[in-house]
């Protein structure tokens, strides 16, 4: 709660011209803040100077700056001294959107003043709670991007648990043959460097190994995890701060491939099969039923995978994979037979490189589709395929073939983590079970704070890109250790010291909270009544936007100050037909593609308020009362598309704000109130064009449903 | 631990990897120098409509990343500024930078209205010189910072000069200013640039207007392009209907590009949504050789469903014009029906391929390996220069994030 609060209102870039300030600071003087100033340039060295010592002077607890948009001029306005700031938007929000000397546009410049001087009545500076950190990581799993993850850790100082379930290190890689080309190495493949990994594992001193090792449970939250890892009988205890999950892959199951031989024949293999058999034997090729030496094989590309009967995706690596063991067949024999059948060959990127490479040692390629695989008697199989391109059956004789199938994340049907969360033990799976974030732009947008997945768990990948992705996570997890220990949140909002107050006298169990939550950041105890975990908080305010009771609470941004915005808005009397809408819109994209309207000259309704989230998963719908009997006309929820494809990066806040908003609606229909005066749309940052038609169209259809009856 | 002389990170490359790497390392704890070489961050993403496989818009992470950078005081962004000189070791390497006059005061209050009344045009790099824009502007809606610059190529007319000097807030006396940097790491990002497609000849980039290459498609396409986001040909301004994507269009190719870009496919299957969500009559061919849509399976397969997209294997050997119609005719032998097919269309997006940057423009220090194809590799032994993005191999936005994530700890720790 700030007591003392300032307002100072910029009236440059046209903001002076466009409005009569005089007025403005007359609606400032409404809630009586101790001071209230203008300059016409606040964000220049003088401007700043009159609010540094207007807040010294009258011990300023929060301060509105009426001026630029919130997204402009942050570095002038971020060194300001111990105070909360409220930014409110005339030059974007008012002047450079709306008629000048209008007398709508003056009622929206008073409105901005007076909403923002509401919000700061209930609005405090959060202060920052440090967290006593144990610089311990631990990483699941001893594979190419496990140990890449641990190493990286351990090279900042962070001490690390490496928790590898088979008896030594290495993962996967250790059995092939070969590994692929680094860069463009391609004279000889090199052998794998897994043993140069695991050598540099051991002489880490920050890093502990635990082969031989599962994660049985793992407590708590990031900076207080209590983990429990079970070493054979043994049970080892550690408290640890951030995870990396790097539990790697397992072959599709080749048994279900029975349509292309698997299981008719021993000389009808996988290629994990081959990639073992031409290890055991050095570089000789053996076929499986006889021993002989083989003089001809054939591989088949997306084996059950690119297969809706199977695995629906590409595993991203068959392509390659099989170049590389075609090539160990012209290195077993030159003479020796080579046969690719494939859709597409995926060789991207310097990959291309080696497909040009096996092509010129001779290696048959067939675009088509395997028609059937037979044994051929009791050796070898028979394989009649149809080839697309020259559109006709070839029947092919080899003494073996390998089925290039895919990968499946580790977790899909295995435990791994084992967290005692409220909402599961593991990561939440995305599309075919990989817990992947699936956003471009922040791969590790986890929604497990401090649990970072690595690796072909998280999408098949190369070892190349194993070794990035390990590398990459640890990033992250000692990123988590570093920010929560100072109190700040992860991404997307790093360094928000802000936290969730939960008055939990006043909670009725209602769970909603708990089961909202995108991180799974709020446990319960018996009675429901939720265990909330800060360092597990991504400070988005979903649990303050479920919750009916309202007692969830950040220091600057809490149901009460919005409240205050909304009731702070003047409305006028139903004669006058000046309707009013407040827009709740995500800060990120909504508020964003407001600011480009305004700096591409758009004009937007003048009856629209618009009111700032953190994010639309925040909407209390206790707002819209507040709005309905304040006379608000309408009520538009701006947030990021949802679904399938959600770009919400608080997973999905608009979702949530949708199913709220169509249970007011049941609400408002059951009160006889039109539930058309609630919209939400799905705005993205590149919008801004079509802002004009969304308000005027609502504001339309408000017209024809009339007044908010409530109105004064 | 770093035990290096110098703990700062500088990051040349102010696109999606290096402000990835900067954001990555101030947040590992880091003083971090961003450098970018042109007015301001975002790189070519910036340029995009939308990202594959969402299609969502590039600006919102942008947004996210700014704020980031916004708010951490470790980050300090040096825009117009490129890095003239190296020298040092490893934890110790001092940077000669200079960076260019941007010809408009320093925190300028009003990025905007000062300049509205000039009438002086100049082409739009940001748009690829599909149309002009003011001689003094901010360069896009996302620029960060978001400040107006003066176009240099403007004063070299001497009545554009006297219009542009007689404007409140520019002041074309500014000299380039050089600064030393030392860092104890450096992160080099410095991108690609698309292949120049009037190189293959036989696609008639240079000759035909409607045939263009696929960074300008993504213009075309977005709300802020130079036509607003409609599909239309840029020589008449008549709605494309009907388009034709011709994939490693200098890729995958000997006489051009060796390599695969890797983004290519996804990039054209993308615009092939940008082409039917726009007309719903629209039809699209896409003649390719693979289509590699390696981890975006599901996005080929709904195009797949789609009977307006057809898919021909093969690469067309030339492109023709209907001089009654002004209609492109595409030839191609069909891989997998053996015919030839002349396809009419409005418009030919050619799937150009990366070139790195690195591939013209060397990081100025001695002794550091490119491959044949000018990608920087990573040598850690010989020196704490860390290629990111596609400066490395060619690689999608999810890669190079990745990628760059993982730089910042490798520059943090060297």
């Amino acid at each position: 709660m700030a007591e003392k609060v300032g307002c100072f209102i910029c009236t440059g870039c046209s903001i002076g011209d466009a409005l009569d300030v005089d007025k403005l600071i007359e609606a400032a003087n409404e809630t009586s803040p101790a001071v209230v100033k203008t300059h016409p340039a606040l964000c220049q060295d003088e401007g700043l100077a009159i609010i540094n010592s207007e807040i010294e002077s009258n011990a300023l607890e929060a301060i509105s700056i009426a001026a630029c948009s919130g997204r402009d001029k942050t570095a002038a306005f971020s060194a300001l001294p111990n105070v909360f700031v409220e930014r409110a938007s005339l030059r974007e929000g008012v002047v450079w959107t709306h008629e000048a000397g209008d007398e709508d546009t003056q009622m929206l410049g008073e409105d901005v003043v007076r909403m923002s001087l509401g919000k700061l009545k209930f609005a405090s500076l959060p202060q920052a709670q440090p967290v006593e950190v144990n610089n311990r990581v631990m990483v699941i799993g001893g594979g190419v991007s496990g140990m890449s993850a641990a190493l990286g850790a351990a090279s900042v100082g962070k001490k690390v648990l490496l928790v590898e379930k088979e008896a030594t290190l290495g993962g996967f890689a250790q059995h092939l043959h070969k590994i692929y080309p680094k860069d463009l190495a391609l004279e000889a493949y090199p052998e794998p460097d897994v043993a140069g990994l695991i050598d540099q594992v051991g002489a880490e001193d920050n890093i502990t190994v635990y082969t031989g090792a599962e994660v049985g449970r793992i407590e708590g939250a990031p900076a207080q995890f209590d983990v429990t890892i079970n070493q054979g009988a043994e049970k080892i205890n550690s408290l640890i701060d951030s995870v990396v999950l790097a539990a790697g892959w397992q072959p599709y199951d080749a048994t279900k491939l029975e349509h292309l031989g698997y299981g008719k024949s021993p000389d009808v293999v996988t290629n994990v099969d081959f990639e073992k058999l031409v290890k055991e034997n050095d570089g000789q090729i053996k076929r499986p039923s006889d021993g002989k030496s083989v003089e001809s094989v054939l591989f088949v590309q997306c084996a059950g995978s690119r297969d809706d009967d199977h695995l629906p995706y590409c595993s991203n690596v068959c392509c390659a994979a099989s170049l590389k063991q075609a090539s160990y067949v012209k290195e077993h024999n030159p003479e020796a037979a080579a046969y690719i059948v494939y859709k597409d060959i995926r060789a991207t990127g310097h990959y291309e490189e080696v497909y040009k490479r096996v092509q010129q040692l001779g290696t048959v390629f067939i675009k088509g589709e395997i028609e059937s695989i037979e044994p051929n008697g009791d050796k070898g199989a028979v394989i009649e395929a149809t080839d697309t391109l020259m559109n006709e059956q070839v029947f092919i004789e080899a003494d073996m073939v390998v089925l290039a199938t895919g990968m499946v994340p580790t977790t899909l049907d295995t435990d791994v983590l084992n967290l005692t969360y409220r909402l599961g033990p593991e990561l939440p799976e995305r599309e075919y079970g990989f817990p992947n974030s699936h956003f471009v732009c922040f791969p590790y947008e986890t929604q497990r704070t401090g649990i970072y997945a690595a690796g072909a768990v998280r999408m098949p990948m190369d070892l190349a890109s194993c070794v990035d992705d390990g590398t990459g996570a640890a990033t992250k997890a000692v990123q988590a250790i570093d920010l929560i220990s100072e109190g700040k949140a992860t991404l997307p909002r790093v360094g928000d010291f802000s936290i969730p107050d939960f008055a939990l006298q006043r909670c009725t169990q209602c769970k909603r909270c708990t089961e909202e939550c995108p991180f799974g950041a709020l446990d319960e105890d018996e009675k429901g009544t939720p265990k909330p975990n800060p360092t597990r908080c991504r400070r988005c305010g979903v649990c303050m936007g479920a919750c009916p009771e309202r007692i969830v609470t950040f220091d600057n941004y809490n149901v009460q100050m919005l409240s205050q915005a909304v009731k702070s808005v003047f409305v006028p009397d139903e004669f006058e037909e000046k309707p009013r809408v407040l827009a709740f819109a995500c800060e990120n994209d909504a508020v964003a593609a407001m600011d480009m309207a305004a700096h591409n000259g758009l004009k937007l309704n003048p009856f629209v308020r618009i009111i700032p989230m953190r994010c639309l998963g925040s909407f209390n719908i206790v707002w819209v009362a507040d709005a309905l009997s304040n006379g608000i006309d309408g009520i538009m929820l701006m947030g990021c598309k949802f679904g399938d494809d959600y770009q919400c990066h608080f997973i999905k806040g608009s979702e949530l704000a949708n199913t709220r908003m169509g249970n007011v609606q049941d609400t408002l229909d059951r009160l006889m109130l039109e539930s058309e005066r609630l919209r939400l749309e799905q705005v993205s940052i590149t919008d801004y064009d079509k802002l004009p038609k969304i308000f005027d169209d609502f504001l339309e259809k408000l017209d024809e449903l009339g007044p908010n009856p409530y109105k004064e | 631990m770093n035990t290096s002389s110098h703990s700062s990170v500088l990051v040349v490359g102010g696109g999606m990897a290096g402000v990835t790497a900067a954001v990555e390392s101030a947040e590992l704890g880091r003083e971090v120098f961003l450098l970018e070489k042109t007015p301001s961050l975002g790189g070519r993403v910036s340029g995009m409509r939308h990202y594959f496989p969402k299609l969502c818009p590039p600006y919102c992470g942008l947004e996210i990343n700014y704020r980031r950078i916004k708010e951490n005081p470790r980050i300090t962004t040096l825009t117009s500024a490129e890095v003239t000189h190296i020298e040092g070791t490893a934890g110790d390497y001092k940077v000669t930078v200079k960076i260019a006059p941007r010809f408009v005061k320093e925190n300028l209050c009003d990025p905007i209205t000062p300049f509205a009344e000039l009438d002086a045009t100049v082409k739009d790099p940001f748009n690829y010189g599909m149309c002009n824009k003011k001689a003094v502007q901010v360069p896009h809606e996302l620029a960060f910072p978001y400040a107006p610059v003066v176009d240099p190529t403007a004063l070299n007319d001497a009545t554009t000069k006297a219009a542009i000097e007689s404007l409140p807030g520019v002041d074309l006396k500014q000299e380039p200013k050089e600064m030393t940097l030392k860092v104890g790491s450096i992160i080099w990002a410095t991108g690609w640039a698309p292949y120049d497609a009037g190189k293959v000849s036989y696609l008639k980039y240079d000759q035909y207007p409607d045939v263009i290459a696929n960074v300008e498609m993504e213009r075309l396409a977005a709300t802020n392009g130079p036509t607003g986001g409609k599909l239309v040909r840029p020589s008449d301004g008549r709605e494309t209907k009907r388009v034709a994507f011709v994939q490693c269009a200098g890729s995958r190719d000997d006489n051009h590009l060796p390599y695969c870009s890797a983004v290519c496919c996804m990039a054209s299957l993308k615009q092939a949504t940008y082409v039917r969500e726009a007309y719903e009559d629209a039809e699209v061919w896409v003649f390719y050789i693979d289509i590699r849509a390696n981890r975006y399976e599901s996005f080929y397969r709904r195009l797949q469903d789609d009977e307006k997209i057809h898919f021909v294997k093969g690469k067309p050997g030339n492109i023709e014009q209907d001089a009654s119609t002004g209609d492109l005719i595409v030839l191609c032998e069909d891989g997998e029906g053996g015919s030839i097919s002349r396809v009419a269309v409005d418009l030919v997006v050619l799937a150009t391929g990366m070139v790195p940057e690195t591939a013209v423009n060397k990081v100025p220090f001695d002794g550091l390996t490119y491959d044949e194809f000018g990608f920087l590799v990573a040598d850690p032994q010989k020196a704490a220069i860390f290629p990111a993005g596609c400066v490395k191999r060619p690689q999608d936005v999810a890669a190079s994030v990745q990628d760059a994530t993982g730089t910042s700890l490798k520059a943090t720790r060297s």
